[in-house]
């Protein structure tokens, strides 16, 4: 089978119960953004009622694009302090 | 004459048999589904069933009071026991075949349910309460799938058009209301199953003409399920599977 | 971190070391050698069909769990498998390459699946087996891959990560309940260890001294741990656990060594581990050829939905127009 044929991707946003805004999961195949949905609850909410639910044909995304050169890693040196790996933690503190 | 406890035990086998034997069929596309969003599509729905036949069985076997539990009901009775529709026991076939049946199912159970959450016994209505939650999402699920699927391509349509007509003889019995139906009718715990044929046919209608499909004319409908008075030879096979472990060490826990 | 020879390197893959080593993400979009998307897709497509192949040997079983409870908890574990090859691919198909290619490349033998599937499941203590051993290696295998260098593959497996927490005790439950049992499920649940003992030891992956990955893919942090190191923790982890169920690791050779305070164990079979890679599995066709045909069987399904989709577009369409 030829992957013409293949089911588009959608990439699938949830806001949950509580939630502010939805929050991009993951993402599945299907034929068209009805099924999309349907899909998204058997897959990430296991139906989970009272969540809702985004679909956006991944295709339809566009993504900011680091340029490949110095630009986007020169900003970020004098910054280091935003990352997490800055901070050095003895592992025996766990998870943070 | 069956004494309204006997009627009672008779109606909830046949909600928690349907539960269980259809749970079973569609627990076997686990790992061979079509496509990966469906196989875990499909196992939803057959856990949802799995849970409903807990809920059906449980009360069943307390009605039943000989203090059997619902695992005791589901593996411990031999085929003949067994009260479940003869459309949810035969093979799954192919994947058109048992979402067509899955489709079926569900267009009664719809509105079955919907019915039996007025019952006047308490915990009929509550466990069609949540059976019925579900039921309309695999109702959603599986009508727009035999939709898309006979409304496909030409080898789709095919598919679906000799799934239903496979199916259609074993959909009437449904609705061939018995003994055990009137008994439950006057008590107002259920409607009569025949009650409901109307509305079912409507949606059946509905989906078949939106999927391009051909209404089987026949209204010749194999029977022996719902009463157990002739299950066909795949019951016995698949109980043989089923219940393999508990038959073989009688007593065991696991 | 010292990382690769910089000498060979461009100036590319020099800031592209250099973000992996501070622990930054590394993007879909993002430059990144060739190599390490070639690797990444391997790996991940490698593990995403692992997981799809491994819903089989449980699945064998599905239909015969003793107990509605035991069917329940068996079907929602092989069910969330399929969610994470799900999970998997999709963290693939970033990189560039479809679904489909991945199951046609898994189909046709240019991809693999861990050996581990390729072993039979023969009683329902191997429920048990397979849970608490093979979920058990697997999870020492993932929990350092949500830490990964490739962001989609990290945050897929922070999510199997989550939902994975319960398979392992559910496994380790169902031996609890067999060792506990009968004498005859006593001896399922011990026949289940001495079968699965030494595939799960395999499962880390050959000897540091004879992996051929290994040093560059942990560079890129595509690999966490060493395959000795986390087969190491296995054994430590899991020899209590044998005893608290009365079991017996099947290794003459098993001590604790008092001074490292880890577990002396045997290798296992290196050979066989080839053979079973190469095919020689005892399920390898089955397994494959079950893969196969689900998917040929399921051609017309994925087909007629997509066929279905593009007509009611164009219907929406002209309507619209």
């Amino acid at each position: 089978m030829s992957a013409s044929n293949e089911w588009p991707l959608w990439e699938i946003f949830i806001r949950g119960q509580h939630g502010m805004s939805h929050r991009h999961v993951g993402s599945l195949h299907a034929p068209d953004a009805e099924r999309a949905i349907k899909n998204a609850r058997d897959v990430y909410t296991r139906r989970n009622e009272g969540v809702s639910l985004w679909v956006v044909e991944a295709k339809h995304i566009s993504a900011s694009s680091p340029s490949d050169k110095g630009p986007l890693y020169d900003p970020a040196k004098d910054k280091i302090y935003r990352h997490p790996t800055f901070y050095d933690i003895p592992d025996e503190v766990g998870k943070m | 004459m069956m004494t309204a406890n006997e009627a009672l035990f008779q109606f909830l086998l046949r909600q928690g048999d349907n539960a269980l034997v259809l749970g079973h069929r569609t627990s076997q596309w686990c790992g061979v589904g079509p496509v990966l969003e469906e196989d875990i599509a499909l196992a939803n729905t057959a856990l949802d069933l799995i849970g409903q036949t807990q809920l059906w069985l449980a009360y069943a076997a307390e009605v039943q009071g000989e203090g059997k539990s619902a695992n005791d009901l589901a593996f411990l009775r031999d085929a003949y026991d067994f009260r479940n529709l003869l459309l949810l026991e035969v093979p799954n076939g192919n994947f058109g075949q048992a979402i067509m049946r899955q489709c079926l199912f569900d267009a009664f159970q719809v509105p079955w349910l919907t019915e039996l959450q007025t019952s006047s016994n308490q915990q009929v209505a509550d466990i069609s309460a949540k059976s019925l939650k579900e039921a309309l999402y695999h109702w959603e699920r599986s009508s727009e799938t035999v939709i898309s699927l006979g409304d496909g391509t030409e080898e789709s349509h095919a598919y679906m058009q000799a799934a239903v007509d496979f199916c259609w003889p074993y959909a009437g019995e449904m609705f061939c209301d018995d003994a055990v139906d009137e008994a439950i009718n006057t008590a107002g715990i259920a409607p009569l199953p025949s009650s409901i044929r109307q509305t079912w046919i409507d949606q059946v209608e509905s989906v078949l003409s939106e999927a391009t499909l051909t209404k089987p004319n026949s209204d010749f409908a194999q029977r022996g399920g719902r009463d157990g008075i002739r299950h066909t030879e795949h019951l016995g096979h698949m109980l043989a599977t089923m219940q393999v472990l508990q038959r073989s060490f009688p007593g065991a826990t696991w | 971190m010292a990382s690769t020879e910089n000498t060979e390197l461009s100036e590319q893959e020099i800031a592209f070391q250099a973000r992996i080593d501070r622990g930054e993400k590394i993007e879909p979009k993002d430059w990144m050698p060739d190599a390490y998307r070639r690797s990444l897709i391997r790996q991940i497509g490698q593990h995403a069909h692992s997981e799809i192949v491994g819903q089989l040997p449980e699945g064998n079983w599905i239909t015969r769990a003793p107990t509605l409870e035991r069917k329940a908890n068996l079907l929602a574990k092989v069910q969330d498998e399929a969610g994470h090859g799900l999970y998997l691919y999709c963290a693939a198909e970033t990189l560039g390459i479809t679904r489909d290619e991945m199951f046609e490349m898994l189909h046709n033998g240019k991809m693999k699946y861990s050996s581990i599937f390729n072993y039979p499941t023969l009683t329902w203590a191997d429920m048990g087996a397979v849970g608490w051993l093979v979920d058990g290696a697997a999870i020492m295998n993932q929990v350092p891959l949500q830490r990964t260098s490739y962001g989609p593959y990290a945050r897929a497996m922070v999510r199997i990560c989550k939902e994975e927490s319960f398979h392992q005790r559910q496994g380790f439950h169902i031996m609890m309940t067999m060792s506990n049992g009968s004498g005859e499920q006593k001896r399922m649940a011990q026949d289940a260890l001495n079968r699965f003992w030494y595939p799960a030891l395999m499962m880390f992956g050959p000897s540091d001294k004879d992996s051929v990955h290994s040093a560059q893919s942990m560079a890129w942090k595509i690999k966490m741990n060493s395959n000795d190191e986390l087969r190491q923790k296995f054994v430590d982890e899991t020899v209590p656990q044998a005893e608290y169920l009365g079991l017996t690791i099947p290794d003459d050779q098993l001590s604790l060594d008092s001074d490292t305070g880890h577990y002396r164990f045997s290798e296992p079979d290196w050979e066989e581990f080839h053979q079973v890679i190469n095919g020689n599995g005892p399920c390898n066709e089955e397994r494959l050829n079950a893969r196969i045909k689900a998917w040929d069987d399921g051609a017309w399904v994925r087909e007629g939905m997509m066929a279905h989709a593009n007509k009611r577009s164009a219907k929406k369409q002209v309507a619209v127009g």
